[in-house]
């Protein structure tokens, strides 16, 4: 307890003292820091903020000292993450290498795998991305026909995949790809890291509800890709790429808990700007009552995530808890702007352009991104199915 | 504020499981019901209840209680729920006994309390007068007569209320309607002359009374706590109510939870199991998260309370409106999963869905806590 206690003031000295000023405001979409060859930098002190992180290991703050990571105990990057939290420190570094393929790579990977790679993670120079889905396997990922055929020392892959989050600006992509076509669907199917500097692999960006692209169409075409750049075993990837998604719906199901909530004005306040106020009370009691509503449902909701982290460090299994957290939390989510937007009115249903502050017409935008909340990492479907076949044992 | 259970309370809930399901069996309360049974409990079941200390919990040991605290006492609600079992706990173990430990003076708990753990005496809080739960809206007038004071008015839903010992009326003494200020709370003896009491018989087949007040006279000593200033008494142990009787009801969802999945699993329809069925898959597993999220809100209300945490009374209607929301739902589901045989009085699972409506309707359904939710937090 001590030496939590001692970490704890190191740590905020050490933020204190090297986080930039302009690293602790509230952090716009477009300003997220995601890394790769093709960063662009809306301000210096991203770059100069995740560089002295870096250097730290605290981008992965758990990950072992040897792959560049922070080498910290659960606990001791819990420490960090509060820390950061209350001195509302930007999060320097996000994205799919470091939630999603650095812990299968620290699980699964070879030791020439995870020295390859797991650095150039931590320090932000590689962006990864996410070859899962393809146009006729969504839900049913396991369908997948990507065409992965070993050829002496590399495998030729042919294939399309789909809302590849972010293609167009990483640097590597993570690949499921059918390497048996005979065998059942969930047994023939590898995971196979693609470096996307290969002439063969074209993303094209798809416009969103939303306005922006932050999703494309991956097009495959004669890839080589290394042999050694198989992650496991041949054939045995579905176990990889399942492990994959519980890490991807474990951070989406943190969707509530945010970085920066400090930045935020809080649902009641943006309703009792809008509507007014009686006695100090939003004056619509339908809207108040939506209010209260959704912050009942947060509220108990962390106090649920708190019950599992608790029963965790206490030692029990991960329950069968974990299991609903992706599914609540994105409708929460969701929930969330659908209030904001009622609390709005008009005001939350500018696009562009005079009328409107920026602040409504960001919270427009993320209305409209939510809605991707309960697809994205499985749909809320899924998750009810997954729901009811492990934790309830209801039949087939 | 911990979030999971400590190794005693644990014990309690092991012991409260097991007793329940063996003494007090959903059968019980169906032959109160059928038997007319003049009580509304089992007097025996709830000696057995007193020898086993959970009547103490809530009561210091200089009165014979443990001082175990809320959150040890809701482990034995949520086993009560579990089997949907009639007893005096909330009105006798919880309620007078949070009543006299907070608000009694010295002589009030010499005389009350050691007869109450002891499974002897029965209380009932006489509040509401209304179809709704309004804590403030008290009509019901006590006037000083010389030393003593004289009460006359009606109350309504008094939870064990035709067989109590002793009443404790909330009356007022000044203020206007629905004034925080000018209620007082006394101890009225249960067949003191001009109470009537009358039984109320409930969907949930569980006790209530409305009780009539006309000129009953009480000495000085009858008065609970602060003469006018009733109102933060009321409410510390309403606080209480709530998030106890929110792990009752805890205890009856996820108990109608797990007999509906158990249902999906035994019932073929079209050759299969009807839980195979996608529309009800997905209801069970929005089941289960509400019952996660509820049981949640219930540990960390009752914590919050043995603390007197800031936000005990916050967290007291939080776990209210969620319990009162989950129960609500886990009933209905219940009964619409068990198709037919669901909606006969033979079968059981009708039991947690009338159950459920008039929990809710106890001490503030859900839209009451939603919109004192929402006063707590300044909106
Ligand atoms: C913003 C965004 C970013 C994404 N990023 C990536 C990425 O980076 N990489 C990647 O590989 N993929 C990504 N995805 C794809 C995502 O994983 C898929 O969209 C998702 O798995 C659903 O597949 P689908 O779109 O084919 O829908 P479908 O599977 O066709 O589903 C359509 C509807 O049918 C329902 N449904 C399907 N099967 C069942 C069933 N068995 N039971 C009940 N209902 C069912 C679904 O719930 C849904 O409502 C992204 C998606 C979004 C929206």
């Amino acid at each position: 307890m001590a030496a939590l206690d001692a970490f704890r003031s190191e740590t905020r000295a050490w933020l204190e003292a090297n986080c930039p000023p302009a690293m602790r405001t509230l952090m716009p979409e477009e300003e997220q820091v995601a890394g790769g060859k093709k960063a662009t930098w809306a301000r210096p002190e991203q770059k100069q903020w995740l560089e002295r992180m870096a250097a730290k290991g605290w981008t992965a703050p758990t990950w072992p000292r040897q792959y560049g990571g922070g080498g910290l105990s659960p606990e001791e990057a819990l420490v960090l993450e509060e820390e950061m939290q209350s001195l509302g420190c930007r999060p320097p570094l996000r994205g799919m290498g470091l939630t999603m393929l650095g812990p299968v790579l620290l699980e699964y990977g070879t030791e020439e795998q995870r020295r390859a790679h797991l650095p150039r993670i931590v320090t932000g120079e590689i962006r990864w991305c996410q070859g899962y889905s393809e146009p006729e396997a969504g839900s049913d990922l396991a369908s997948l026909r990507t065409r992965a055929v070993l050829q002496g020392d590399h495998f030729l892959v042919n294939g399309h995949k789909i809302w590849t989050s972010n293609a167009h600006l990483s640097d590597w992509i993570f690949c499921l790809v059918r390497t048996d076509p005979a065998a059942k669907k969930h047994e023939g199917i590898s995971f196979l890291l693609i470096d996307m500097d290969d002439p063969g692999v074209r993303p094209r960006p798809i416009r969103l509800i939303s306005g922006k692209s932050v999703f494309c169409e991956t097009f495959l075409e004669n890839v080589r890709v290394p042999k050694e750049n198989l992650v496991g075993q041949l054939n045995k990837g579905w176990t990889i790429a399942k492990r994959l998604l519980e890490h991807e719906r474990k951070g989406i199901g943190g969707i509530g808990a945010r970085a920066q909530a400090r930045f935020e004005t809080p649902m009641q306040d943006v309703a009792k700007h809008y509507v007014g106020e009686v006695d100090g009370r939003i004056a619509d009691p339908a809207l108040r009552a939506q209010v209260a509503g959704w912050q009942m449902k947060n509220h108990a909701f962390q106090l649920t995530r708190r019950r599992a982290a608790e029963a965790a460090e206490a030692g029990a299994p991960p329950g069968p808890l974990s299991a609903m957290f992706k599914y609540y939390a994105t409708e929460l989510n969701k929930d969330r702007y659908e209030a904001l937007l009622a609390a709005e009115g008009v005001q939350g249903l500018g696009w562009e352009g005079e009328g409107f502050t920026d602040d409504e017409l960001r919270i427009t935008r993320e209305w409209l991104r939510s809605k991707a909340n309960s697809i994205e990492g499985g749909t809320s479907e899924i998750q009810l199915n997954i729901i009811a076949k492990r934790v309830l044992a209801l039949p087939d | 504020m911990p979030m999971i259970l400590s190794e005693e309370a644990q014990m309690v809930r092991e012991t409260a499981l097991e007793f329940f399901r063996e003494r007090s069996p959903i059968t019980a309360l169906r032959k109160l019901r059928d038997d007319n049974d003049a009580t509304g409990f089992s007097r025996a079941l709830w000696q057995q209840m007193a020898e086993l200390g959970w009547t103490g919990f809530l009561v210091s040991e200089d009165h014979g209680g443990s001082g175990f605290g809320v959150a040890g006492l809701a482990q034995v609600m949520e086993a009560a729920g579990r089997t949907l079992a009639a007893s005096p706990l909330l009105s006798t173990a919880l309620l007078g006994a949070s009543l006299l430990d907070l608000g009694g003076s010295a002589d009030q708990k010499d005389e009350y309390l050691p007869p109450l753990v002891a499974g002897e005496a029965i209380l009932a809080l006489a509040l509401e007068e209304a179809a709704h739960h309004a804590p403030t809206r008290i009509a019901t007038t006590a006037r000083r007569d010389g030393a003593g004071w004289v009460l006359d008015g009606r109350k309504v839903f008094v939870l064990d209320g035709h067989v109590a010992d002793h009443l404790i009326v909330a009356a007022r003494t000044g203020g206007g309607a629905d004034e925080r200020a000018g209620i007082t709370l006394f101890l009225v003896p249960g067949d003191a002359p001009g109470v009537t009491r009358s039984r109320t018989i409930m969907v949930d087949s569980r006790n209530a009374a409305i009780v009539t007040l006309t000129g009953v006279a009480v000495g000085p000593d009858a008065v609970l706590g602060p003469v006018d200033g009733g109102a933060d008494l009321l409410d510390r142990v309403l606080d209480r109510a709530r998030a106890g009787l929110a792990a009752e009801m805890l205890g009856s969802a996820e108990e109608a939870f797990e007999r509906t999945v158990q249902y999906l699993k035994d019932r073929k329809q079209f050759g299969v199991a009807i839980g195979s069925f996608q529309a009800l898959k997905h209801r069970a597993a929005q089941m289960f998260c509400e019952v996660e999220i509820t049981r949640s809100a219930v540990m960390a209300a009752t914590a919050a309370l043995d603390e007197n945490a800031n936000d005990a009374a916050l967290l007291a209607s939080l776990a209210k409106a969620k319990a009162s929301e989950t129960l609500y739902l886990c009933g209905n589901e219940g009964v619409q999963m068990h198709g037919g045989i669901g909606m006969t009085d033979e079968h059981e699972i009708g039991f947690f869905m009338k159950r459920a409506r008039v929990a809710q309707a106890t001490f503030g359904d859900a839209a009451f806590h939603r919109d004192r939710y929402a006063a707590l937090s300044g909106y």
